[in-house]
């Protein structure tokens, strides 16, 4: 039986402040055990959380980028549970008046466009880490754990799409268009690998418009491991449908290394939060001028942003997608358009040979050796049919590995392509003397055969000959 | 209003009590009376009324993002009934 699939995220967004939400306490990561800790994040009697502007500034900054409206009016909630990784037993979150409700981000996918409803950006603090400790080393069979609250009272976003997500391939897109939101406004470092963005997923399968119950996944901590578990659990819940069985509603756990999912706990007490107000900390009430000054201090936007790269210089989705994902790559790119080249071409340069080595080598693009004027350069010197596509390839390798720009090393190493149709008829008639089977072949029709002479032509010149000349010089000379 | 031993329980589950039969069936009376106290004030006509979580008319009350001094971690522990190396010890949580 065909089933629709539908998804809607979780994701929690470590904020890049100095201090604390609500203590001034440094919120950075690591540092020996509870050294990052005052009275008010360890909750001793007495001490009083005061909100951290930056913190209120950033998730404002994160709705608008959502296209959210911004609540008038907003309130902290405690957040009660009864777990050690929070030394108050209750989280300082938000309820029902978050900070921001009601938003969208489209999301571009081959041919088509996906628009995913946020239906809230809420503020809350992190919890403190848990060791749990015991024979197994696991959270089952522990003898006692260690909590270390150095991450007690970070500031954290939480953002809630509505269930629009309708494959594991939009539910990657849609983090990969978030993080790079995020990293384009400059909250948050947004490292899945370390923690600071975590997407938790929510997934049903229905065979009608009534949606399945809902089975929600945590653990993933890369954008791969969040495609593939929300393709494992569809898969899953299908074989359940159809073998008659019903789907049971539960958290589940990834497993990266096993490729599964397996149930965690059941979401039943999901309830017993008692959420009650925060009677410590005071409503947020932005003014419309502060929001105004927030909406001013973001810069163009990742979806504006591919939006305009597209209509301006016909860039294909998949290349606009990679230019994009990272503003100081996206920079890179227009600064390198200034030199006049084919914004395709430039595009493809760096999408493809310059992110493969940055790659490599484990280089930021902020870091490159090789500018964006060289890229410029390097794509004006094939155009002008100076160099062949393949000569560029390995030029830009040298410019890498030494910051020479790539016109001074064609200067260097006379790495002119071969374009004079004597020099390069000379070569060919040699191959063709030299082989008289593939001219053969050639004659028979053999498509290849102009391949091999075209190759042994290339091993002549070193490279260096006009694939175009050469291969028209072949043709004529067989004809 | 009444409620139920099976509330009392749950509750108490919250709360992390463990209760008497006896316990249970006085608090089970006790909390039924809070309510039906909650239920009487609840029949106000509050109609002309803000709803209210804040006593004060202050709102919008921050802090620059500045950090301060912490404690060390031995001071951070010098408190818990069970502590080893400035961390937190507790019973296994499940
Ligand atoms: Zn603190």
């Amino acid at each position: 039986m065909d089933y629709l699939t539908t998804i809607g995220l979780e994701i929690h967004v470590e904020l890049l402040t100095n201090s604390k939400m609500f203590c001034g306490c440094p919120a950075d990561f690591g540092g020996d055990p509870n050294t990052k800790t005052c009275p008010v994040c360890l909750g001793h009697p007495g001490s009083l959380p005061v909100m951290n502007r930056k913190a209120v500034e950033s998730t404002i900054r994160l709705g608008l980028s959502l296209n959210c409206d911004i609540s008038p009016r907003s309130i902290f909630h405690r957040k009660n549970y009864f777990y050690p990784d929070m030394p108050k037993n209750y989280q300082i979150s938000q309820y029902d008046i978050p900070l921001c409700v009601g938003g969208c981000l489209d999301v571009e996918m081959e041919g088509y466009a996906r628009k995913v409803g946020i239906t809230r950006v809420h503020l809350e603090e992190d919890t403190g880490k848990s060791l749990h400790v015991g024979e197994s080393g696991r959270i089952h069979g522990a003898d006692f754990s260690l909590e270390n609250f150095n991450r007690a009272g970070v500031p954290l976003a939480e953002i809630v799409t509505e269930p629009d997500i309708k494959s594991p391939e939009e539910a990657r897109a849609f983090a990969q268009l978030l993080r790079s939101t995020i990293r384009y406004i400059g909250i948050s470092d947004g490292k899945m690998e370390e923690g600071s963005l975590r997407v938790d997923a929510n997934i049903s399968i229905s065979a009608g418009e009534e949606l399945g119950t809902k089975v929600e996944i945590k653990n993933m901590n890369s954008f791969k491991a969040l495609q593939r578990a929300l393709a494992y659990e569809e898969e899953r819940q299908r074989k359940v449908l159809n073998e008659g069985g019903t789907i049971v509603q539960e958290t589940r756990h990834w497993d990266d290394a096993a490729g599964i999912t397996h149930p965690l706990r059941s979401k039943e007490e999901a309830f017993d939060y008692r959420y009650f107000p925060e009677p410590d900390l005071l409503p947020v009430e932005p003014e419309p001028a502060w929001i105004d000054e927030l909406r001013e201090s973001l810069p163009e936007l990742p979806v504006a942003r591919a939006g305009r790269l597209k209509s301006e210089y016909g860039l294909p989705v998949e290349m606009v997608s990679a230019i994009i994902a990272e503003k100081a790559l996206a920079d890179f790119y227009e600064e390198a358009l200034k030199s006049g080249g084919d914004p395709r071409e430039i595009a493809k340069w760096i999408a493809g040979d310059l992110a493969a080595l940055l790659n490599e080598q484990s280089v930021d693009i902020s870091g490159s050796p090789v500018t964006p004027a060289y890229i410029g350069e390097l794509v004006g010197l094939i155009t002008k049919k100076t160099i062949s596509g393949k000569m560029a390839k390995d030029l830009l390798k040298e410019t890498f590995s030494s910051g020479k720009s790539p016109a001074k090393i064609v200067k260097e190493k006379g790495l002119l392509q071969i374009a004079d149709e004597d020099e390069l008829m000379s070569m060919v008639e040699k191959v063709i003397a030299e082989n008289p089977e593939a001219v053969e072949d050639f004659k028979n029709g053999k498509e290849q055969s102009l391949k091999f002479m075209m190759g042994q032509v290339m091993k002549m010149s070193r490279g260096k000959a006009n694939p175009q000349i050469t291969s028209d010089l072949i043709k004529q000379k067989l004809s | 209003m009444s409620i139920s031993i099976e509330d009392v329980e749950h509750v108490a589950k919250l709360a992390k009590l463990v209760l008497t039969d006896e316990e249970k069936e006085k608090f089970r009376r006790q909390l039924s009376d809070v309510l039906d106290h909650a239920k009487r004030i609840s029949e106000m006509d509050t109609g002309e009324t803000e709803p209210t979580s804040h006593a004060v008319p202050i709102v919008n009350v921050f802090r620059e993002d500045e950090r301060r001094a912490t404690l060390s971690n031995e001071e951070a522990v010098s408190n818990a009934p069970w502590a080893v190396d400035g961390e937190f010890k507790v019973p296994r949580i499940i």
